[in-house]
């Protein structure tokens, strides 16, 4: 071996000093593309995985120059996220923890959006004939027949509407002698590929339905019940709480989203011809 | 097995689309893992070589640590890095949650335990090799780190594609720390992983193909440069 122990070391921390100079610019390149305004918006995997935002959000960029991104997860995380100001702006679907997230100073105002609706998803051969309008009663017949049931269990607010159901219902699901109900812990999409692996019932909002391709051996079952309806909230999140929330940018995010425009840019998507989401923002506000 | 013939045409058709929206993700996640196995590689080689060579008290423990880091849960690391993002978190107030940035940090942790367990082997076999000879002509143990680090350069670059196979592959942390936001941290992983939430598997593996022949295309061009400099240096 060579032992011109200087030169190797100086080589070898040039190539150092090449290389983290070029991270460093990486990095300094990435974060300058991020210098425009943008807002960060905690929203629910329905509203993203339907495709509602692909078409709402240069729509909302186009009209203001703010842009939008969007973090996709379970309601519960979606407020937590806005409770730990990293988001300036929330926009989920469970009424009951809205009411609470602004009662508690977290949000500003609530102010509703829009609705969609859920549906009861299962096998066609509707083992537990389930098949109806009715909620209550379908999900009562699934729990007679013992039929699985795939559900969320996120605290996501579809989980926490399936819930509501079962309570509705007079079925406790949880309790541990059912083998019945499957617990997957994840998102609606996960989950409907679970469903649609062991030919299970599950609970899903329309939108993410319609755009879910692995359908197996699934179709929908329960519709059209008045109780299914599932109302949209979006907030700013509180700069009392926390003082770098984009307040103006979000506030125009929020003002965009119920104004006429924003509302007729909502009623416009649809999926095979079928309107997604029914803006119902009140005018009033 | 339908699905996956079909998947395969999925990914041709993806591959000669030159789909723009695929190649800013495909470009993305190259950029973010091959920072993170560059930021990784000058923690980690060093980090490595210096425990081959150095005696001092509790090695064996940092060795047996640094052996079991190998296994390091990146969902964990995605939730520690998380908590130290986030505004509520302590480092917060730079705002790089949910940003391309959070993403190599994330990576990064992940990448320094394998480069540097697996340097610290390299270089504990040079060292076996050289020392006697390093010793007697009076370097220091220190001195002896970046002597040894160029000597096994070539091992130490397929160490590096292990650190960087590690970061491109990454999805669990990737996913807590960027949030998967559409043209800003969206990355080939959570692509994937949002494709099969959407139920569309053909499509999803699809990317997977894609994936799979980038870091292969990555991997063969480090292998040539190795075999090349071999040839011209060795």
């Amino acid at each position: 071996m060579e032992m011109n122990l200087p030169r190797a070391f100086w080589r070898l921390s040039l190539t150092w000093i090449a290389a983290a100079t070029a991270a460093a610019t990486l990095l300094a390149a990435q974060s300058a593309s991020a210098q425009g305004t943008f807002i960060t918006v905690a929203s629910t995997t329905s509203t993203e995985q339907s495709g509602l935002f692909k078409q709402l959000l240069p729509e909302f960029t186009k009209a203001t120059g703010i842009e939008a991104r969007v973090v996709a997860l379970g309601t519960g995380q979606a407020l937590d996220m806005g409770r730990r100001g990293d988001a300036d702006v929330v926009f989920v679907h469970d009424k009951v923890a809205e009411d609470k997230f602004v009662a508690d100073g977290w949000g500003v105002r609530r102010f509703e959006v829009m609705y969609n609706d859920f549906v009861i998803v299962g096998p066609k051969a509707d083992p537990a004939k389930a098949r109806g309008k009715d909620v209550i009663e379908g999900l009562k017949k699934i729990a007679a027949a013992g039929a699985p049931f795939a559900s969320r269990a996120d605290k996501s607010g579809t989980h926490a509407a399936e819930l509501r159901y079962w309570k509705a219902a007079g079925v406790d699901p949880t309790q541990s002698k059912t083998t019945w109900y499957r617990e997957t812990g994840s998102g609606m999409g996960p989950t409907l590929n679970t469903a649609s692996g062991m030919n299970a019932y599950a609970l899903t909002d329309r939108g993410t339905w319609l755009s879910f391709k692995n359908r197996g051996e699934l179709e929908i079952v329960v519709e059209g019940d008045q109780r299914l309806f599932n109302q949209y909230g979006v907030m700013l999140v509180n700069p009392a709480k926390h003082p770098h929330v984009k307040k103006e940018a979000g506030q125009k995010f929020v003002d965009w989203v119920i104004s006429p425009e924003g509302q007729k840019a909502i009623a416009a998507y649809k999926i095979g011809g079928e309107q997604l989401f029914f803006p119902n923002a009140k005018p009033d506000r | 097995m339908f699905e996956i013939f079909a998947s395969l045409g999925v990914a041709l058709q993806l591959i000669g689309g030159a789909d723009p929206e695929l190649w800013s993700i495909v470009l993305l996640s190259l950029k973010l893992s091959l920072a993170s196995a560059v930021a990784g590689a000058a923690i980690g080689l060093p980090l490595g070589a210096l425990i081959a060579v150095g005696t001092f008290p509790g090695r064996r423990a940092l060795i047996v640590i640094l052996n079991a880091l190998l296994g390091l849960p990146s969902v964990v690391v995605g939730l520690v890095v998380y908590l130290l993002l986030s505004r509520a978190g302590p480092l917060g107030e730079f705002g790089i949650l949910f940003t391309p940035a959070a993403i190599i940090v994330a990576q990064t942790v992940l990448v320094v335990p394998i480069v540097a367990a697996l340097a610290r082997q390299a270089a504990e076999d040079a060292w076996g090799e050289y020392r006697e000879q390093l010793t007697s002509l009076g370097v220091s143990r220190l001195r002896a780190v970046p002597t040894i680090l160029w000597d096994t350069r070539f091992s130490l670059l397929t160490v590096v594609m292990a650190g960087f196979g590690r970061a491109a592959s990454e999805v669990g942390a990737v996913m807590v720390v960027g949030g998967n936001i559409d043209g800003v941290t969206r990355v080939m992983t959570t692509a994937i992983a949002l494709e099969t939430s959407k139920g569309d598997l053909p499509l999803a593996l699809g990317l997977g193909v894609v994936l799979i022949a980038v870091v292969l295309a990555i991997n063969a061009g480090a292998f040539g440069i190795r075999e090349w400099s071999a040839r011209h240096h060795g």
